[in-house]
């Protein structure tokens, strides 16, 4: 169990909504930075309602979001980029007509000094976003496209990379490579929070893992453990 | 043949006028996800601004357009952070209605300042070049200076857009405003480079027309269509685009007349305008909205 | 001010305010019923004005007249030529999203104008057309007084009319399509057909007031119906008084001439050499008052649920 100090994000009773009747009903959520953290659950759980609400894109009505101890509660996102928080949304999630490069820079906008060590160390990561690195980037593919929406997000240099359904809509083969790329970005420090409707996978690789199911924890517990979990396979762990 | 280059090159000197009101537009249309019905007077007090340069100063009417475009980037800034800014907080939807008081307002401060008749840069009559090179065209050394200029801004634009970080910005926010604020981009800050960027291009259309023909307060008011629909026809949040269509635009207008009346040139735009509308509403570079 | 002159001048400012009334009926249920943002009113109400106008006004060589019709066949031709430019433009108009759907209706006035302009043949130009008759002369009721009677009786009806219309079936899907838009054309309702439909009994309404207002004022030309008069104030009317609402429309109406006629009333005691800058001040007056609305009450006097916007992209 990890001590409060070494809690990178800490999401607790979180009510909330876009606007009408509240969406999460009491969620919780916790990451650390040496974890991959899976959120799991069945269509219109709120797993990417509770991702925007902790990102301040959707209101919090009660609750509290905590990032390294400070009340980050319906911050602004320039707030959150500033602190070390990426978002990835799962639609929409690169500029168009803009390039490869020039997505990555957008991403770094807030930095300051030299984005080129940073650009190099994202295009390490992604080889195949270095050889198109003048294209724009409406027109790659999907799985490359899911690459540059990724690069934008980690040229903040974050503390806590959240993605929402990095592997929607991809190839079984790009779904692994994508799980792989993670679990490097994971392996340099970065805390990883991530929504998945690929489940099995998603846990496979998951230090711990949570089932929301109509806005609520369901369950917790670390990625084998849901796995083996019969009610949670039960659930929706057939897809 | 050679009404049809000497009409050719009227439709380029209307197409720059056009190019440079809808790059502007365009890119408030992106940016700020709104018509701006203000744009047209935009150009008329640019005009004016610099009909005063030219006055106060002594100044011909070249040199008072980077006064004109500078003093125009101020009004619109000033406009946007004292007015606009509070209703895209409020109530998005009333921006529209409210541009459309705002150009109300510039045309009567306008007359109030200026007066309502006909002005005019300089006096006398140019004595327009000609070329024998292509059996007597003849070609007034202002369109060659609309056309450069125009050139020379529109290439400003284009480093401006690409090269700098601002620039990206700009075009990113067009792209995808959620995303943009995502990756903390500073909206406001973004917003006033557009509304600086408009108000001055608006400002060297409006000092080109009163050169090219003469000034009047409604002049930019009827070039507001136009203008619009060569937005609309590039693509809105494109200024490339916006760029592309007010040449066709303006040549398609200037064209016209070998077949219709001089009177029904807007109707013109307004055809195109509403055949992209209905087949193509994107525009010709895939506008964002 | 002697009685008579100050009673005349009620008169005729109602009578104003009546028809001003009717546009913000007509625009109200193309904004405030399915939220079609028409900034080409003006086009409407000119249409209106000149159909009522050809049509009942007797033979002359400057263009084409010469049908003398009766008032009310003159306000039928009205309504239904406005009916149809809205038929023809709101096919195109009823999909676009509002910005774009703003930009072609002031195309369309715009080009209704240059056609009245330029088109002598049909209504004689600039110079305009003269020597519209009141209804109903020769008898008691052909005095200013007996026409504001008339424009209200139409102020009414369409009150009446559109009230009943709103609380119709037809009416019901309206406001279905308001609060919820998706799940209406889930349920099989064709959106832009209802729109479309919104849109043309607006436009009728609009031609309706052009009709009324071209035979009070016996005199009709494309100056009259420039953006200014024609459209903005109605806007001003509409947002004033409450959009979305009838009564806010009228309401609207009402006030706003009250406050156009004030400014009048007041530049008026300007010496005459400023006459067309005391023109220039007035609209100043009205836009500034417009964007104080804007910024305070957007809601109006009389407050309705805003009017859902056309699919702006999220």
């Amino acid at each position: 169990m990890s001590s409060s100090t070494t809690t990178l994000l800490d999401a607790r009773d979180i009510y909330g909504g876009y606007g009408g009747a509240d969406i999460l009903k009491g969620t919780n959520l916790r990451a650390n930075a040496d974890e991959i953290v899976v959120i799991v659950g069945p269509n219109g759980a709120g797993k990417s309602t509770a991702m925007k609400a902790i990102f301040g894109l959707v209101k919090i009505r009660t609750g509290q979001v905590l990032f390294q101890g400070e009340d980050i509660t319906n911050a602004k996102p320039e707030q959150m980029v500033r602190r070390g928080i990426a978002y990835v949304p799962q639609e929409q999630n690169v500029f168009p007509s803009l390039t490869v490069q020039e997505n990555l820079e957008m991403g770094g906008y807030l930095m300051t000094g030299d984005l080129g060590p940073r650009m190099e160390m994202i295009y390490d990561l992604f080889p195949k976003l270095a050889e198109r690195r003048r294209q724009p980037a409406g027109l790659m593919s999907g799985g490359e496209r899911q690459l540059v929406a990724m690069g934008r997000a980690l040229m903040v240099d974050p503390k806590l990379l959240m993605l929402d359904e990095p592997t929607a809509g991809l190839s079984p083969k790009l779904i692994d490579e994508t799980f792989e790329r993670i679990k490097e970005i994971n392996a340099q420090g970065i805390g990883v929070l991530m929504v998945e409707q690929n489940a099995k996978q998603a846990l496979a690789i998951a230090s711990r893992g949570y089932v929301l199911a109509t806005g609520a924890n369901r369950h917790e517990d670390t990625g084998p453990n849901l796995l083996a979990n019969p009610e949670v396979a039960e659930m929706f762990l057939g897809g | 043949m050679n009404d049809i280059i000497q009409i050719l090159i009227y439709g380029m000197v209307l197409g720059s006028v056009l190019s440079m009101g809808a790059i502007g537009v365009s890119m408030i249309f992106g940016i700020l996800r709104f018509a701006h019905f203000a744009h047209g007077d935009f150009m008329t007090l640019g005009a004016y601004i610099g009909l005063t340069f030219i006055g106060v100063m002594g100044l011909s009417p070249w040199f008072a357009l980077p006064a004109a475009m500078v003093g125009m980037a101020v009004v619109a800034v000033v406009i946007d952070q004292l007015l606009y800014r509070r209703i895209r907080r409020t109530q998005p939807v009333i921006l529209l209605i409210s541009s459309f008081g705002m150009a109300l307002i510039l045309r009567s401060l306008i007359q109030l300042i200026w007066g309502s008749e006909n002005q005019t840069y300089a006096s006398g009559i140019q004595f327009p070049w000609r070329l024998d090179v292509l059996g007597g065209l003849r070609i007034k050394p202002d369109h060659v200076w609309i056309v450069l200029i125009s050139l020379g801004l529109v290439a400003g634009v284009h480093l401006f857009l690409t090269r700098t970080r601002m620039g990206k910005a700009m075009r990113a926010m067009s792209d995808n405003m959620d995303l943009a604020l995502v990756s903390g981009i500073p909206a406001e800050r973004v917003i006033i480079v557009t509304w600086i960027i408009g108000g001055a291009l608006a400002a060297a259309a409006g000092v080109f027309l009163g050169i090219d023909t003469r000034l009047h307060p409604v002049m930019g008011w009827t070039t507001l269509l136009p203008v619009f629909a060569a937005a609309i026809l590039g693509g809105i949040g494109r200024p490339y685009g916006a760029i592309v269509g007010g040449m066709i635009i303006g040549i398609s207008m200037e064209m016209s007349t070998l077949f219709i009346s001089a009177a029904y040139k807007p109707a013109v735009a307004f055809a195109i305008m509403v055949m992209m509308l209905i087949f193509r509403p994107q525009g010709i570079f895939k506008g964002t909205l | 001010m002697e009685f008579a002159s100050l009673f005349a001048y009620l008169v005729s400012f109602l009578t104003f305010a009546g028809i001003y009334a009717v546009l913000a009926m007509g625009l109200n249920t193309q904004w405030g019923f399915t939220g079609q943002f028409n900034i080409g009113i003006a086009g409407f109400f000119a249409v209106g004005a000149y159909t009522s106008a050809i049509l009942t006004t007797p033979e002359s060589p400057a263009y084409l007249g010469g049908l003398g019709m009766p008032f009310l066949v003159g306000l039928v031709g009205a309504t239904l030529a406005s009916a149809l430019i809205g038929l023809v433009i709101g096919r195109i108009t009823a999909k676009l999203r509002t910005d774009y759907l703003a930009i072609a209706t002031i195309g369309i006035a715009e080009m209704i104008r240059l056609f009245i302009k330029n088109e002598d043949w049909l209504t004689n130009g600039v110079r305009g057309i003269a020597g519209i008759d009141r209804p109903l002369a020769g008898t008691p009721l052909d005095s200013p007084f007996g026409y504001l009677l008339i424009v209200v009786a139409f102020v009414v009806l369409v009150y009446f009319l559109l009230e009943r219309a709103y609380a119709s079936p037809w009416g019901r899907v309206l406001r279905a399509i308001r609060e919820n838009e998706p799940a209406t054309a889930a349920a099989g309702k064709s959106i832009a057909r209802f729109r479309l439909q919104a849109f043309v009994l607006g436009a009728a309404i609009m031609g309706l007031g052009g009709g009324l207002y071209a035979h009070f004022f016996g005199f009709l030309s494309p100056e009259a119906f420039m953006p200014l008069y024609g459209t903005f104030l109605v806007w001003v009317m509409l947002i004033a008084g409450g959009s979305g609402n009838n009564r806010g429309a009228i309401l609207g109406a009402v006030v706003v001439w009250g406050v156009w006629t004030l400014t009048e009333l007041a530049t008026d005691l300007l010496p005459t050499e400023y006459a067309t800058q005391a023109a220039a001040l007035r609209v100043l007056l009205i836009g500034v008052l417009l964007q104080v609305i804007l910024v305070t009450r957007p809601q109006g006097i009389l407050p309705e649920k805003p009017p859902k916007l056309i699919a702006r992209k999220k």
